[in-house]
């Protein structure tokens, strides 16, 4: 059995977003393992969050949803293993978020997984995303739609939900990547006569489209919730700060998959997972994946990823 | 680094207690660490900055780090290895100096096994076609190798003496993998494994 985690905007279909990973004859292959995904708790995509009616008022929880945390997410879903009468799991992976809820899952119930693969990830949110999730948040409160989280039934935040995730896929890109999908490039249908509302360049386009989409299918109030909870997010926090004691309760093996050119999740915070596993003498194996992707290089380095996890989980025997 | 030595492992599990903890240094596909582990019941960790060596360590179920050695060991902790480990390494190391000291400040004990660039064919051949010699074990051209810092034993056990480093054993093998003692041993070693201590 493998529990993959999905990240911010994901959901359980994974087979989807991560479908040139997870397949008959891909990395995590189908043939072979089982493949669980579970929309996490605060989402708006099957879960409950704060789009869901509220069995006390009848009404949509809105603000009134409690601020849940990486921690409770897990919870729930160990409730959901529970529920499917699954004790443990071969692995465990996520990227991005994905990979804080793995992490997460590995220290709370260590006896649950043997094969933890955090990809992308950092042990503890920091400062740099917790900016730009304020960045988003921001949009989205100020939206006049947003109207302190009660727009249900009336429109949405729809612009600020937009400009959060237009900010979202600037961190998930790189320069490089940037550079090469729309470098200088103008649109044709370019108009100097509308002033600064109509795209002018490719990139502008690509982020106001990417944008408007993602209004289509996420919930603002959910984004406000889980951005907070990637936040707060700090695995050492039980642990008086201290990382090396908050992993040494894992008994898995992990892997620890870092991709160059992700300026969001930089390297030092997946040495910082990897330096307090080996102070324990965890078996910890890391992996530094070539590519100019960025943070979205978890979705996309699929040669990088299989190779890597097939050999990692061939050791697993 | 060296595809076509292998290294004498003998020699090197010869130097380690069973049941230690080792740090193996360029550790490449893993099979030193791994028969270590089997065969000597140690606890180890391996690294290596080549994707491909750590992906086959990992396939053998061992802990390894993809890590570049020429920017030092500072995430391990002074003295938390039993020994660390760099066999046919060093030669391809740019900081040199900086790996050995690392290793000695990292390792209670250290290991460095490397060849000797002063065997006697090799600085006959030199001397006589005035190139840089290509062996089986050295195949490589001068400006494509990735051996960058040839020495030979006598330059090591400089080295050692320049930064207080102590030689507590060194073993030398000829060509045929056997370990030589006696006079010359200096130029009829093929390769050196050291011993050290900080």
């Amino acid at each position: 059995m493998v529990l993959v985690f999905h990240a911010l905007s994901g959901d359980a279909k994974v087979a989807e977003w991560w479908g040139n990973m997870v397949g008959p004859g891909k990395a995590f292959d189908t043939n072979k393992y089982f493949v669980l995904c579970i929309n996490t708790l605060g989402g708006c995509q099957g879960s409950t969050g704060p789009s869901s009616i509220n069995p006390k008022t009848k009404k949509p929880y809105a603000l009134d949803f409690p601020q849940i945390t990486i921690k409770d997410m897990v919870n729930a879903q160990v409730k959901v293993l529970d529920e499917l009468g699954i004790d443990s799991v071969l692995v465990a992976t996520g990227g991005s978020m994905g990979g804080m809820l793995t992490l997460q899952f590995a220290v709370s119930y260590p006896s649950r997984v043997r094969n933890v693969i955090p990809i992308a990830t950092s042990a503890r949110t920091s400062a740099q995303n917790i900016a730009f999730n304020e960045v988003g948040r921001r949009a989205i409160i100020h939206d006049p739609n947003w109207n302190k989280g009660n727009y249900y039934g009336k429109t949405p935040p729809n612009d600020g939900l937009s400009i959060a995730r237009m900010i979202g896929h600037i961190t998930y890109l790189s320069d490089k990547s940037m550079a090469k999908k729309f470098g200088r490039k103008e649109r044709e249908d370019r108009n100097f006569e509308v002033k600064f509302t109509g795209p002018q360049f490719e990139v502008e386009s690509y982020l106001q489209y990417k944008g408007g989409r993602f209004t289509e299918r996420f919930d603002a109030n959910t984004y406000l919730y889980i951005s907070k909870a990637i936040d707060l997010f700090d695995l050492s926090d039980e642990s008086g700060g201290d990382l090396t004691r908050a992993l040494s309760k894992c008994k898995s093996r992990f892997l620890v998959i870092y991709f160059k050119s992700d300026w969001l999740f930089p390297e030092y915070q997946s040495l910082e997972i990897v330096d307090a596993l080996k102070d324990s003498f965890a078996n910890v194996s890391y992996r530094v994946i070539d590519s100019t992707y960025g943070h979205d290089a978890f979705l996309l380095e699929t040669e990088g990823m299989t190779k890597t996890i097939v050999s990692f989980l061939e050791g697993a025997k | 680094m060296i595809e076509n030595i292998k290294p004498d492992h003998e020699i090197i599990k010869s130097f380690i207690k069973d049941g230690s903890t080792v740090l193996d240094l360029g550790c490449g596909d893993g099979s030193l660490l791994h028969s270590l582990i089997e065969e000597k019941g140690v606890r180890g960790i391996g690294v290596d900055m080549h994707a491909e060596g750590v992906d086959e360590s990992m396939r053998k179920g061992l802990s390894v780090l993809q890590l570049d050695l020429n920017k030092g060991l500072s995430s391990f902790k002074d003295k938390s290895f039993d020994y660390v480990v760099l066999n046919m390494t060093l030669q391809a190391m740019y900081d040199t100096l900086l790996v050995v000291k690392e290793m000695v400040r990292v390792g209670k004990k250290a290991i460095v096994g490397f060849p000797n660039f002063g065997h006697w064919k090799l600085t006959v051949r030199m001397l006589l076609s005035q190139r840089m010699p290509k062996t089986k074990t050295l195949p490589y051209e001068w400006y494509n190798t990735p051996n960058i810092r040839l020495m030979t034993i006598k330059d090591f056990r400089v080295l050692c003496d320049e930064n207080n480093i102590k030689i507590l054993k060194q073993v030398y093998l000829d060509e045929g993998g056997k370990s030589i003692s006696g006079k010359l041993t200096s130029l009829r070693a093929i390769e050196g494994v050291f011993l050290l201590q900080g």
